[in-house]
């Protein structure tokens, strides 16, 4: 079989075995949904006239969740196939190295994507959110999407070389990414309220910047106004993901290991 | 044909010496076994031939190929069996075992294997939820579904009941009746004398010994103990020729509860490892 082929058929194993695993579904996949429901019911009251804030918790839970999805789901991922034999045994076969990581990348996509249609779900079901209908607005959830997963992808895969064990993985993981959701404009909203020191240090990482993405797609424009900068900021968008690819993908390079010896 | 060739093996971690000019051959369908205490260099060894780990020097040959650089298609022709493993857990056997038929050019049938190994009956089971001794059927199930000319098994039955080792062993016996070769790994003397055409003791990151269970050692040439109770109570007497003393014995008196005794296998390895009090 081809390389594609087979990271294809990795990649349908790999979904499998996630969905079947009950810790990976709970904290993983149903936390950032959870943490909506009680952050929009908490926050109920409405910015700028007759934005609920509920949806601004919406659009930013969404970029919150594909970091989850990517980032958790690969650091605590490699991390486990690390520890109970999954990496050594397939270095034994003749699967390609590039197959395994095409099968991880397939599962974050798939993930991602489900996370992202069950948080709308919980927004749309409970906050009133409206989808855009403006092609454009897709195309900037797109971009946004796609450089916010594989950054955070290859991200994951290089910090799984830092947890010492499976076990301790979660928690390594979890540390910089709950620290970065409440400086992020993910758990306090709008981001303006933070203190700038804090908004500063958080404008390092991409989590800041997917989140100002996905806010860029499901509110107002005129919403912009709550942001730092007062606008969107595409292009810088797409400069700080794009270099986080390039600097993940660096880092997994260096750091990758088949073992734990 | 050797299916593997080794001369000179050298590797060391830090400033210690794992193995330390290991010499090895093995036919192609021979059943091998290398038996040797923890941190003999036992496993640095297999690894090595496995391509699992590079060595600091020595000629390896493995299936004609250096195990040093590793290519898809050598990996095809051979079968990895590890120590106790524990992945794949939430997938059944059945699709455990397709999968990993997937990565071969020319593999067995999954359920043809699965009844292999014996596990028909727990084709649908989560790997996760399988016994110990069925865990490791599992584990030979993986590692054989691509038709390999070679198997590698890393102790493979640790921690069984005697009744799933005879299994095991069935199942092993079967795989070398099909012509593969395998090399395999064992605290267990017994394992070693059931099921090896060859034996090698490795100490100390060397091979000490090697020839065929019966014979390591010099242990079918080495002196019998003839034990049994005279009517001055319990007698023992060592000898190279125990028939002739039998005969002789048995003229003069009853030689109750009588045995003749060669050294065993763990008596033999246990001198050449040097544990012996």
């Amino acid at each position: 079989m081809s390389t594609m082929a087979v990271g294809a058929a990795r990649g349908r194993l790999e979904l499998r075995e996630f969905f079947r695993r009950k810790d990976a579904v709970v904290f993983t996949f149903a936390l950032p949904a959870f943490l909506l429901v009680l952050l929009g019911s908490v926050f109920s009251g409405t910015v700028l006239g007759d934005m609920s804030m509920s949806q601004l918790f919406t659009a930013s839970m969404v970029g919150a969740g594909i970091i989850s999805t990517s980032f958790i789901t690969l650091g605590v991922g490699v991390a486990g196939d690390r520890e109970d034999g999954t990496l050594k045994r397939l270095r034994g076969t003749p699967m390609p190295v590039a197959a395994y990581f095409l099968g991880k990348l397939a599962l974050v996509a798939v993930a991602s994507v489900a996370e992202v249609a069950l948080l709308l779900a919980v927004g749309i079901g409970l906050y009133g959110v409206e989808l855009p209908a403006d092609p454009a607005r897709w195309l900037t959830f797109a971009w946004v999407f796609g450089l916010g997963v594989v950054s955070c992808a290859l991200l994951g895969i290089a910090a799984s070389a830092a947890a010492k064990s499976a076990r301790s993985a979660p928690a390594v993981m979890n540390l910089p990414y709950i620290g970065l959701q409440f400086i992020s404009g993910v758990f306090i909203n709008p981001i303006v309220v933070l203190p700038s020191a804090m908004v500063a240090v958080a404008s390092f990482f991409p989590l800041k910047w997917i989140a100002q993405g996905m806010r860029s797609v499901f509110l107002p424009d005129e919403a912009a106004v709550l942001e730092m900068a007062g606008t969107w900021e595409h292009g810088m968008t797409a400069l700080v993901l794009g270099a986080w690819c390039v600097v993940g993908l660096g880092l997994c390079l260096v750091t990758f290991r088949w073992t734990d010896e | 044909m050797s299916a593997i060739e080794v001369s000179g093996l050298r590797k060391a971690y830090g400033g210690v010496t794992a193995v330390d000019g290991v010499d090895l051959d093995v036919a192609a369908g021979e059943v091998f076994a290398l038996l040797g205490p923890n941190g003999a260099g036992k496993s640095t060894t297999v690894e090595v031939l496995e391509g699992h780990r590079k060595r600091d020097s020595g000629e390896v040959r493995v299936l004609g190929r250096d195990p040093g650089k590793p290519s898809g298609d050598w990996r095809a022709r051979i079968g990895v069996v590890l120590q106790a493993t524990s992945d794949a857990a939430e997938l059944t056997v059945r699709e455990a075992v397709a999968h990993f038929a997937g990565y071969y050019p020319n593999p067995r049938d999954a359920d043809a294997v699965i009844d292999l190994v014996g596990l028909t009956e727990k084709a649908g089971a989560r790997a996760g939820k399988l016994s110990g001794g069925q865990r490791r059927r599992l584990d030979v199930a993986l590692g054989i579904v691509g038709r390999p000319e070679l198997l590698f098994l890393d102790e493979p039955t640790t921690g069984f009941d005697p009744e799933a080792r005879r299994q095991f062993w069935r199942l092993i016996r079967l795989l070398a009746d099909e012509g593969t070769t395998i090399l395999l790994t064992t605290h267990y003397l017994d394992e070693a004398e059931a099921l090896a055409d060859r034996v090698a003791v490795i100490a100390r990151g060397r091979i000490v010994a090697e020839g065929t269970p019966s014979t390591l050692g010099g242990r079918a040439t080495a002196e019998a103990t003839v034990r049994w109770r005279g009517a001055d109570g319990p007698q023992v007497r060592r000898t190279p020729d125990p028939q002739r003393l039998i005969v002789e014995l048995a003229r003069h008196e009853e030689l109750a509860e009588l045995t003749v005794s060669r050294p065993t296998l763990e008596d033999v390895y246990l001198d050449l490892i040097g544990e012996r009090a």
